[in-house]
């Protein structure tokens, strides 16, 4: 069932359309993450879903609902906002009750939510305190029990790990994710890293410049990316381009290319620079004037300046139309795309 | 050792050398008045040819007896109580007016602020001319709604009540700006957070706003106690505490006994008495401000 349907929504900010026609569902009980650079409009369009900022056109409908009109709470919404937004007077446990006793839940319920929501996240020894006197770990903890105190079918998270430490951020990722699955509860996480994008979604939707460039699993998005940006914004290392004939265009990850130091095999390439990681060392060749990114054990990394042959499997192939950026279908296997490679004439940049 | 010496001996000469203009000032013009006072207070007045000498608390025992005394105490008392509350809720109030999105609001801000500009003798002159009997506004006013003249300076059942009105005229506008500075302080996404849960306009203020205020509140009310103790040349330049005592406050009381009395010695006790009462309330100030709220 569908718990969250954004239908031809625009949001215009005098002449400038923050959200351009947007339309996506998202299913009941999963996780669907907005994802895209700053001021893609992903933020927006979570406050337009939250009820904060009304749409300029189109509708937003709530398990099957148009909600138009109605805000947070009274659409089943909750949010987690960026910068947790918790009430410095306010200790935790009234903090995360808040929105109970202004709706006026009777106090027996409001505590045994509270005593749920704490356990949950493991505030119990903290609900006594003041925002100021927690990390910004627990402060986090606590913005999330205030979205979940509530049991609203939807909650919103916009940027919820951005202030928070790279190890923190990990721990996070996954109790949210858990959390998620665990209460079976819809959430639309907004977030410009596609790290935390791929690890916790059913569902990404990218975004750029208003628009949604592509709408799909995680793994639909690595694996077909639709256009170039989808193509170099998703995956580890940035994607390689090279000019096909035809105005085509062809992106290749850097781990799906083999560095074959005998260069005996594949296209003839000379290493320009070695980034060496630890377990694995990134190795930019180039073929002709054109820089290819490659992935290699670090162990057996070349050195700067060795002849190498570059290879890869045909399925690892993303193939582009230069104009457009669309992905285009090839059928694979039929004939590799290597004599098809201009590799001495000037290139452009994508 | 010895040049280290030096150079740290040098160091606190040189800080006191910093220190000393405002520690001469300070203590010429408050301090030592401050401790002279006290000390006077002890003695009599010297009259022509009788030296002062030595009376102990008799001044303090002549000031419980003393009607005009108990008045002005009694008025300032009510003074504080009425302008302190009057004028920090009309100042928030403004506040809240002029933080809000609305047209014309830099105007409004200006026009609110506006009476704390004017030196107090110009704006007891404006106010005078609203409070005269005969062509006063506030008179034509309710002469033109059918009531009889109000002699609002002249009349011991109102005087008291027409300076008030003028200090909380005064006043409001100059809290305002702190308040406008508390409230811009508030995060807007707190306000945020509240709409999320449809929390309606008057508990946003009262569970949000009124507590984050909180501490320019208690800040504000203090100084504009000790203000409403220190009011003076509005009392001078009004009524001269008349008609029979209803407008005399505390000090206009002190500064007649000094200067038109010339009881020096009993005005030194009066401002003893005053001086206690205002060290108290800053005692206060700081013990509330310092442990009682605090949330950050």
């Amino acid at each position: 069932m569908k718990s969250v349907v954004v239908r031809s929504v625009s949001k215009l900010w005098g002449e400038a359309r923050a959200v351009d026609d947007v339309s996506f569902e998202v299913e009941e009980g999963t996780l669907a993450v907005l994802l895209g650079p700053s001021g893609c409009g992903k933020s927006t369009t979570l406050r337009m879903i939250a009820g904060l900022d009304q749409p300029s056109m189109g509708t937003i409908e709530i398990a099957g609902k148009d909600v138009t009109g109605l805000t947070g709470s009274s659409r089943g919404v909750a949010m987690v906002f960026q910068s947790y937004a918790l009430f410095p007077h306010l200790t935790v446990a009234d903090n995360i009750t808040f929105g109970l006793s202004v709706r006026g839940t009777p106090k027996a319920e409001t505590a045994r939510r509270l005593d749920k929501v704490a356990t949950l996240l493991g505030l119990g020894p903290l609900l006594a305190r003041k925002p100021s006197q927690l990390s910004g770990g627990q402060q986090q903890r606590v913005a999330l029990g205030r979205a979940l105190i509530a049991e609203a079918p939807v909650c919103l998270l916009d940027e919820p790990l951005s202030n928070l430490d790279a190890q923190l951020r990990q721990e996070l990722r996954h109790e949210i994710r858990a959390l998620q699955q665990r209460l079976g509860i819809t959430m639309i996480y907004v977030t410009h890293d596609q790290t935390e994008a791929m690890s916790m979604a059913d569902r990404v939707i990218l975004m750029r410049g208003g628009r949604i460039e592509q709408n799909g699993t995680p793994a639909d998005l690595y694996e077909r990316p639709a256009n170039i940006f989808t193509a170099r914004f998703i995956g580890g290392a940035p994607m390689s381009f090279l000019d096909l004939d035809g105005g085509r265009v062809l992106g290749l990850r850097s781990e799906d290319i083999v560095v074959d130091r005998t260069a005996r095999s594949g296209i003839h390439a000379t290493v320009t620079s070695v980034e060496y990681l630890g377990a694995e060392a990134l190795v930019t060749c180039a073929i002709g004037e054109r820089p290819v990114l490659a992935r290699t054990r670090g162990a057996g990394a070349p050195a700067v300046g060795a002849q190498v042959g570059l290879g890869w499997e045909p399925s690892a192939a993303h193939v582009f139309d230069a104009s457009s950026g669309k992905r285009l279908v090839i059928e694979h296997g039929e004939a590799t795309i290597s004599p098809f490679l201009l590799t001495t004439q000037s290139q452009g940049s994508y | 050792m010895q040049p280290r010496r030096n150079s740290r001996l040098n160091i606190h000469v040189q800080g006191w050398l910093l220190a000393l203009p405002a520690i001469v000032l300070l203590a010429s013009f408050t301090h030592i008045p401050a401790v002279v006072t006290v000390i006077d207070s002890f003695y009599s007045t010297p009259r022509g040819r009788v030296p002062s000498s030595f009376i102990g608390l008799d001044q303090y025992h002549a000031m419980l007896a003393d009607p005009i005394f108990w008045k002005a105490f009694n008025n300032n008392l009510l003074y504080a109580l009425i302008t302190v509350p009057v004028a920090i809720a009309l100042a928030l109030g403004m506040a809240l007016l002029v933080n809000g999105h609305i047209k014309g609001r830099t105007a409004l801000r200006l026009a609110f602020f506006t009476p704390t500009i004017l030196p107090m003798v110009a704006a007891a002159n404006i106010w005078l001319f609203f409070y005269t009997s005969d062509y006063g506004l506030l008179n034509q006013i309710i002469r033109g709604m059918g009531f009889a003249n109000v002699n609002w300076l002249g009349s011991t059942s109102t005087a008291l009540w027409s300076l008030m009105a003028v200090t909380i005229w005064k006043e409001a506008g100059f809290f305002m700006i702190f308040f406008l500075a508390a409230l811009q302080q508030v995060p807007p996404d707190l306000y945020e957070a509240a709409r999320m849960e449809n929390v309606g306009r008057w508990t946003v203020f009262r569970r949000i706003t009124w507590p984050l205020v909180m501490p320019t509140t208690l800040f504000v009310a203090i100084n504009a106690l000790i203000n409403a103790f220190r009011i003076v040349d509005q009392v001078i330049a009004m009524t001269g505490g008349g008609p029979n005592n209803a407008s005399t406050l505390l000090l206009f009381y002190i500064y007649q006994v000094a200067f038109s009395f010339w009881d020096s010695s009993y005005a030194a006790a009066l401002s003893t008495v005053l001086l206690l009462l205002l060290g108290g309330v800053a005692l206060a100030q700081f013990y509330l401000l310092d442990r009682k709220i605090h949330y950050r």
